[in-house]
């Protein structure tokens, strides 16, 4: 019944569309194709309205001025006239002319113009000649290298070391070697410059703690915990560093390493440790802030603290009897990467990374200033094997090198309008205005008159230099704005109080006389 | 120095030989890419801009034959295989791993963190444990690919890298894993991969007695920062001769070439700048224009309609989303591409940094000392002016068989980088004995030393690269690169001749470098040769015929062009021969 209705609808409307009048058929064909159009076109032409003629991309590109490729730069820029050093810059040093008593060279263990030090390289010379002409990959490693490489390792106690043919790319090479963007890196805000450009490159997240605050960094450590306990499957890919300098270039303070270790094995962070400052000077035999920290300390915090490090003793068993004793006595194997320069106190070019060769290894792939660079050339390499034996034979310098430290320290102590930071164990300190006078650039400029009223007394200290707008984490503008290095080591930081006190600062400082004095107790070393 | 009965010797067989009619190889290679209409429209491009260039501009970048391509690909393909199966082998402890070594304990290690991290997941949730140091995948390509062939790098050596080296002889019982020194020492092999281009490695002549003074009077180190203290004399008049060497306003010297292109990028651009730069640049000058935090974009290597389009682009359309206009454009190229052995088309470059008011920096880690007539680089080379370059940078390693590098430019750019370097703020300053060989080996190149040496060495260079490039062609190996460029690659392509090429070359005493991926794309595997002035025509000859030899061995000419002296013919830039057989 129901089909026999429809094949009636059906036959009905055939027979009306025979029957419509044509203009209406015609009518609704021009609709229906309408309907069509709209369904199928654009509703609006994008490309009508971005499309340039090629006339308005000439005149755009006509008009386009650039910026100048640099800034112009003041004529009374403080950094732009350098000081000018005739000889060689050891304790005594010819700066524009005027021969003064060196405080401003990272010379610590007076190794610079050393006979020794100068024989092994000229020696060295004679047989390789000057450049490597070279990366170390492609023909680029030296028998010295080798051995370079071999005696630091066996001096830090470390299984392998990593030689670089310049400082600054040492730690900057090696942190972006290991964290990768996604890996978190936990890091003080006093970090020198050479770890800020390393993190950059590395393009990991950075989170920074207060100067020295462990517990501002466990706060971070706890939080990141948190985080990685919402998002497991992301945790367990994200590589954890804690970077830390020995002693602080900017502000001459020691890392509190044993509550840092004991941090690393509560959160599994890696420790990397930039010991630039601190190498050749702090411990007993100058291997550094792990020495310095020694033994018994950091095993007690250990074995009271970190459940782990039962474990790790128990892998030793496996190694060799050498390691095992490493193992046992070391706080060393305790930090990942250890990375210093040997351009302060070993007195020659380049620097170095040690630790374990599982994770020192990666780096002769992955250290892009390692395997893109020539390679250090040899009698540099055999200046700083001279200096590390001579380091090794006489233990004692780092003794009187402490000492001194601590009695310039003290003598520097109670200048009015000049306060000394840093540790009086460190060789390098600063000296930073009481006040500021409220302009950083009134600071320089005061600071560089002290500076200048030294050099008048023959003592060559210098302003530390910062790249104001590139520093990025530091220094909090507390503790300010430039230093100016001092003795053998020292770098001030200060801040200003009034530019009529400088006299009277510096007249009553009997600073010349003490460290002449010094010279002449302990001839080889004049450090300070 | 001096170049030797044999260097001269050299110099007339050259001439002798046919095919050096008029001292200049008139053979053109196109750059041929896929098809010959790529050519064709490549020979359009050099004919275009035929009037910039002072002298002919031949470089040859010979297709990959399918074959060769389609086995390299295979090669690579059971490297991997075999690779995951030996990590499972080692895994399940079925493979011997070496134990008795250090390298070894380190993977032992390894699989002990591991083991005890999955162990702790087991246990699970109670603690986290440390992250894998390593991921995984990245050590993978190290441990199956690289360390099979990882006795053809870091050959040390101890002596003088000059014409001939002396390497120490290593031998390794545990798959290369580890090595041991055997004590002997395999005298005199041919140097064929040391950056000495002008043979200023040396250890005796004026150079090094210059050196070892200046070393007595001054020692080694200099124990500050340029800024601070470390601003010698020495530092001062290095820069001078420098500005006078490069023919610039001023010049400033740093203590690592690679921290040069690092530290220096970043303070001359910065956000809302833009970088525009060669896809083959180094790992130095990609650090730097990193670091920088300005755009980069890359174009394609050598490229000029490539880098045009971009420029045109950045320009008309300014900064992504905020369509700002650019502060200012840097064009980031190399004068000597390490890798591909090419030559910056710096006169095209120059023409569109002028006409689109980009900035130009040069860098001539390569090219300063190994190009041109005087020694100058590749501006030089192309007879063009300095001051048309606003950066140029180059290092004092290679030609100068030093360490270090420069930055030359107008005098405000170098007030600027002296106020704002990262290197000249935080880093030590250059060794006083590197900076006096630098010194005088320059001078020796200028003339100043009063003996024509230097002239005689940038003369006797550009011969040998004729010569050795050309002889290779002739073998009917595919060689990359300018003619004119001591920078010779060859091809290798598969991954196992990298290995096999490098051990045949020591066994016949002549040590090259062998590059592979990840330093060149996955299958243009090649050797690199670095020619010197100290390359004798002995050493080249001998060399050459163990080349030979090698290549038929390991069946290594692959060329499928066959070169046509062409002696009677004067050269026409727009003929460019392609013999196909």
């Amino acid at each position: 019944m129901a089909t026999a209705t429809e094949q009636w609808v059906l036959v009905e409307m055939v027979q009306a569309l025979y029957e419509a009048p044509a203009y209406h058929l015609i009518l609704e064909g021009i609709l229906i194709l309408w309907i069509i159009r709209l369904l199928f076109s654009k509703t609006y032409k994008l490309q009508e309205r971005s499309d340039l003629t090629v006339k308005e991309k000439e005149e755009l590109i006509e008009e386009w001025q650039p910026e100048p490729l640099v800034p112009p730069v003041p004529k009374d820029h403080p950094a732009l006239n350098y000081n000018i050093v005739s000889g060689p810059p050891s304790h005594k040093i010819v700066v524009n002319g005027k021969e003064c008593i060196n405080f401003a060279s990272f010379n610590f263990l007076g190794l610079l113009d050393n006979p020794r030090v100068k024989a092994a390289a000229l020696a060295s010379l004679k047989k390789y000649g000057v450049g490597t002409c070279g990366p170390r990959g492609f023909y680029g490693t030296f028998d010295v290298h080798l051995d370079l490489e071999d005696r630091l390792a066996k001096f830090m106690k470390t299984e392998e070391a990593i030689i670089y043919s310049y400082g600054f790319a040492t730690i900057a090479s090696a942190i972006p070697a290991y964290s990768k963007r996604g890996d978190i890196v936990f890091v003080d805000r006093a970090a020198c410059f050479a770890i800020q450009k390393g993190l950059q490159a590395s393009r990991s997240d950075i989170k920074l703690f207060k100067h020295n605050d462990m517990a501002d960094l466990e706060r971070l450590l706890k939080e990141q915990e948190i985080e990685d306990q919402k998002n497991p499957r992301k945790a367990r890919v994200t590589r954890r560093f804690i970077v830390v300098e020995g002693l602080y270039m900017n502000t001459g303070t020691i890392c509190p390493l044993p509550e840092l270790v004991k941090l690393k094995y509560k959160y599994k962070a890696r420790i990397f440790l930039e010991e630039s400052l601190s190498f050749g000077v702090l411990g007993e035999h100058g291997r550094g802030v792990t020495e310095h920290y020694g033994i018994n300390q950091l095993s007690l915090r250990k074995y009271s603290q970190a459940p782990e490090s039962r474990e790790r003793n128990v892998w030793t068993l496996f190694g060799s009897r050498f390691k095992q004793m490493l193992l046992k006595e070391n706080l060393i194997d305790d930090i990942d990467l250890i990375s210093a320069n040997m351009e302060n106190a070993l007195a020659s070019i380049g620097g170095f990374c040690c630790g374990r060769s599982f994770v020192i290894d990666h780096q002769r792939l992955s250290g892009q200033g390692y395997c893109f660079s020539a390679s250090l050339p040899p009698l540099l390499a055999a200046a700083a094997i001279e200096a590390l034996n001579i380091m090794e034979e006489n233990p004692g310098i780092f003794a009187v090198l402490k000492e001194k430290c601590r009695q310039i320290h003290k003598a520097l102590q109670g200048i009015s309008g000049l306060k000394v930071v840093g540790e009086s164990l460190s060789p390098a300190f600063h000296l930073q205005l009481e006040e500021s006078t409220g302009s950083r650039e009134q600071d320089v400029r005061l600071l560089q008159e002290i500076v200048d009223q030294c050099m008048n007394r023959s003592i060559a200290l210098t302003q530390a230099r910062y790249l104001e707008k590139e520093e990025k984490c530091l220094p909090p503008p507390r503790v300010g704005s430039f230093q100016s290095a001092l003795p053998t080591s020292l770098c001030f930081k200060r801040r200003w109080l009034g530019a009529s006190r400088v006299e009277t600062i510096w007249s009553p400082f009997p600073l010349s006389r003490t460290s002449t004095g010094k010279k002449r107790t302990t001839p080889p070393f004049y450090c300070l | 120095m001096r170049p030797g009965p044999g260097g001269c010797c050299c110099r007339r067989t050259v001439r002798a030989n046919g095919c050096v009619a008029n001292g200049e190889v008139r053979n053109g290679y196109v750059r041929t890419s896929a098809a010959a209409a790529a050519a064709a429209s490549q020979i359009h491009h050099v004919t275009q801009n035929g009037g910039l260039y002072k002298r002919p501009f031949n470089e040859a970048f010979e297709e990959t034959p399918m074959l060769v391509a389609v086995l390299t690909y295979v090669g690579y393909g059971v490297l991997t295989l075999f690779g995951y199966l030996r990590d499972f082998l080692r895994h399940w402890r079925i493979e011997k791993c070496h134990h008795a070594t250090e390298r070894e304990e380190q993977k032992k290690k390894k699989k002990k963190k591991k083991k005890k991290e999955t162990k702790k997941k087991k246990k699970k949730k109670r603690e986290m444990d440390f992250v894998s140091l390593y991921q995984d995948f990245e050590n993978f390509y190290t441990r199956n690919l690289y360390m099979r062939i990882r006795d053809n790098w870091n050959r040390p050596i101890c002596s003088v890298p000059g014409a001939r080296v002396d390497i120490m002889e290593r031998q390794s019982y545990d798959y290369n894993w580890s090595f041991k020194y055997t004590g002997n020492i395999i005298k005199g092999v041919i140097n064929m991969g040391s950056y000495n281009y002008l043979g200023f490695a040396r250890n005796t002549g004026s150079c090094q007695e210059a050196a070892a003074k200046i070393l007595e009077e001054y020692g080694v180190g200099v124990c500050s920062t340029r800024q601070e203290i470390g601003n010698l004399d020495k530092h001062e008049e290095l820069e001078e001769l420098v500005a006078r060497f490069l023919g610039v306003e001023a010049a400033m010297a740093y203590g690592m070439g690679f921290a040069t292109n690092s530290m220096n990028i970043p303070a001359l651009v910065g956000k809302g700048c833009l970088i525009l730069s060669d896809e083959l640049n180094h790992a130095s000058l990609v650090l730097g224009a990193r670091l920088s935090g300005a755009t980069i974009r890359i174009f394609k290597h050598n490229n000029m309609q490539s880098l045009e389009k971009l420029l045109k682009d950045a320009i008309v359309y300014g900064q992504p989303r905020t369509r700002r206009p650019w502060k200012k454009i840097l064009i980031l190229v190399e004068g000597i591409y390490s890798m591909e052995g090419s030559i910056v088309r710096l006169p095209e470059v120059i023409a569109l940094k002028k006409k689109y008011k980009a900035y130009l920096y040069l860098d001539e880690a390569h090219s300063i000392g190994a190009l041109g007539p005087t020694g100058r680089g590749v501006v030089d080379y192309f007879g063009l002016d300095p001051e048309d370059v606003d950066v140029m940078m180059g290092t004092f390693t290679k030609s100068f068989g030093a360490s270090g590098g420069y930055i030359g430019g107008k005098k405000e750019l170098i007030d600027y980088l002296r106020t704002h370097s990262h290197s000249a703020v935080y880093a030590t300053s250059l060794s006083p004995p590197v900076v006096e060989q630098i010194i005088t080996s320059m001078k020796c190149i200028m003339g100043q030393d009063g003996t024509s040496l230097g002239k005689e060495c940038v003369q006797q260079l550009a011969e040998n690269t004729r010569y050795f490039r050309r002889r290779l062609k002739e073998m009917g190996f595919i060689i990359y690169g300018n003619e004119d460029s001591p920078v010779v690659p060859l091809m290798l392509y598969m991954p196992a001749k990298i290995g096999a090429f490098g051990r045949e070359m020591l066994k016949r005493n002549i040590g090259v470098v062998v590059v592979g991926f990840p330093a060149t794309p996955i299958i243009e595997s090649r050797a690199r040769f670095c020619l010197s002035a100290a390359h004798t025509k002995e050493i080249l000859d001998t060399a050459l015929k163990e080349i030979d030899e090698v290549g038929d061995l390991l069946q290594l000419k692959y060329s499928r062009h066959r070169l046509v002296p062409l002696l009677d013919r004067p050269f026409d830039e727009t003929t460019y021969e392609e013999t196909e057989d």
